[in-house]
């Protein structure tokens, strides 16, 4: 075991650069997803087809073709056609496309779900279509699309282990390293799952915190909750009543 | 500018229905409607549910879209015109200037909840008319006294209660200083002790302004203490049309009367 410990101590450096590669590729995925999905989104429920037809091939194409896919066609075969691109630049169109074909589904049907009489009542106050959106109905479908999206997101954390393949040095390369320089795959593997797990819990929280803010902006009870408290309703905590009531309950039954 | 685009004549009604034709798919909700409200005219319409109330009024905002036939807002045409004999849409640009006359208010109230009460107000004053905030809050919170609500600038409308939240959307509706305004049984959503504060809102509003009233309501006693001219739907064409004493206490015909009878 003090083996495995020195061999983690003397891996820190490369670890960490693995953890940095990863973010980028998750940061810059995520970043390019997100532009993707209101785009192509917002397109694919315009009532002109010019706007909508394309939207739709592109998010069934790249919904449709594998991540792993796409990425050797962005790494290998462009440079066929003389394109040559960086691979970290790769990965991340990779990521941001096929993730953000999903996620365009999700802008979509979050918008689609803001209640008609939203749209209505800005119809009725003459307010124009680019405000309308803007103003009125992003706010709310906004606070709709956040976990689906945050889900999203984690998938594409999640996904940037692809990028080994195409020869980037990040924390599955890294990882595998760690394996090498060990011999103790459940070890190395072990502390690979536990960056990728607080990578990922760090993002959920974040998500959640952003939910909170965008439902607190909608007059909705806010989640409350520490770090690593279950979500308990609003009345709960303000209210000290039904609290007092499940403590007391809780002493009862031990 | 287009000619077309100054049409609007001086002792023209402030809404006329002319051949208009509404059908959702083969289903025909209006055939072949006509009629004229006047400037400053407030009209209740009743009738039956499903007789084409909601269709009229929604086709007056241009919530729907009209199959046949023509609307004609202070003389100007609505969404469509006839040129060179040809039924012709309306361009957006043009459609937009004659709606910005018309006010709605609706049933299930609809205000944002992503503002506060007085931002609801002053959204479209600042961002349609061009007013400055200033301007826009002042008045805001003037309408907002005026129907009881002062107190309540800076809340969020989901903290209201449903009368409340009637109320500010009347304001709303009132602060982009409307021409003419639907009302669709704006208190049928509200528990019953919640309506009369509504209805106290509107018929102060009636006294107050000029504004010409397109009325969709069940509360017959309103109805005739604000309007100056009922007309009774059935099956999208007018039944009867009277004014609201005569059509409350002697109605002319068979429909109406049994119409009456079932909602008084
Ligand atoms: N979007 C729609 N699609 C299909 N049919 C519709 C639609 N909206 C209304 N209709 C139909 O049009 C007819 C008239 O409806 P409308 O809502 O105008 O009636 P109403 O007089 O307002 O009735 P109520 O008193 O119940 O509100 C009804 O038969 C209704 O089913
Ligand atoms: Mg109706």
């Amino acid at each position: 075991m003090n083996d495995n410990i020195d061999a983690l101590i003397a891996a820190l450096p490369d670890l960490r650069s693995g953890v940095f590669i990863t973010l980028q590729l998750t940061v810059g995925g995520v970043v390019l997803a997100f532009v993707i999905a209101i785009v192509l989104g917002l397109a694919a429920r315009s009532p002109r087809w010019p706007a909508r037809v394309p939207a739709r091939v592109l998010i069934e194409f790249f919904r449709g073709t594998s991540l792993l896919v796409q990425l050797f066609w962005f790494f290998y075969v462009m440079p066929l056609f003389g394109i040559q691109l960086d691979a970290l630049l790769c990965g991340v169109l990779a990521l941001g496309l096929n993730y953000g074909a999903y996620a365009a589904e999700v802008v979509r049907g979050s918008i689609n779900s803001v209640p008609k009489g939203q749209w209505e009542a800005a119809t009725a106050l003459s307010l124009s279509p680019a405000r309308k959106l803007r103003k009125i109905i992003w706010p709310q479908a906004w606070a709709i699309m956040i976990p689906s999206l945050a889900n999203l997101a984690v998938m594409l954390l999640k996904g940037t282990a692809v990028a080994y393949i195409i020869l980037m040095h990040d924390l599955t390369w890294e990882t595998d390293q760690l394996r090498q320089d060990t011999g103790n795959t459940f070890f190395a593997y072990g502390v690979g799952m536990i960056i990728y797990f607080l990578i990922s819990y760090a993002m959920v929280l974040g998500a959640n915190a952003l939910e909170r803010h965008a439902k607190r902006r909608l007059g909705q009870g806010p989640p409350k909750g520490g770090l690593f408290s279950v979500r308990i309703t609003d009345k709960a905590t303000t209210d000290p009543k039904p609290a007092a009531n499940a403590g007391s309950g809780g002493a009862g039954v031990a | 500018m287009p000619p077309t685009d100054s049409t609007a004549v001086a002792g023209q009604p402030a809404i006329r229905f002319e051949n208009v034709v509404k059908k959702f798919g083969d289903h025909v909700v209006l055939d072949d409607l006509n009629f004229d409200v006047q400037r400053g005219e407030r009209v209740t319409l009743i009738g039956p549910s499903g007789s084409g109330k909601t269709t009229i009024l929604r086709l007056v905002m241009t919530l729907e879209h009209l199959t046949g036939g023509y609307v004609f807002v202070d003389g100007e045409p609505l969404t469509h015109m006839e040129v060179n004999g040809r039924r012709v849409e309306r361009r957006p640009k043009d459609v937009a200037r004659t709606t910005q006359k018309i006010g709605m208010v609706f049933q299930q109230f609809n205000l944002f909840p992503n503002m506060s009460v007085l931002e609801n107000i002053t959204e479209a004053p600042v961002h349609v008319l061009g007013r400055s905030q200033d301007q826009a809050r002042t008045r805001g919170l003037e309408l907002l006294d005026q129907v009881g609500l002062a107190d309540k600038a800076d809340e969020h409308p989901t903290r209201l209660s449903g009368g409340q939240q009637q109320r500010v959307a009347i304001a709303r509706a009132l602060a982009m200083d409307p021409e003419i305004l639907l009302l669709d049984e704006v208190t049928s959503a509200l528990d019953p002790e919640l309506v009369g504060e509504v209805l106290g809102v509107l018929r102060d509003v009636a006294k107050s302004t000029d504004i010409t009233m397109l009325i969709v309501t069940h509360e017959m006693q309103f109805a005739q203490d604000v309007s100056h001219r009922v007309l009774m739907f059935d099956g999208g064409s007018i039944v009867e049309e009277a004014s609201p004493d005569v059509m409350f206490t002697a109605p002319e015909h068979e429909r109406t009367r049994a119409f009456l009878q079932a909602v008084l």
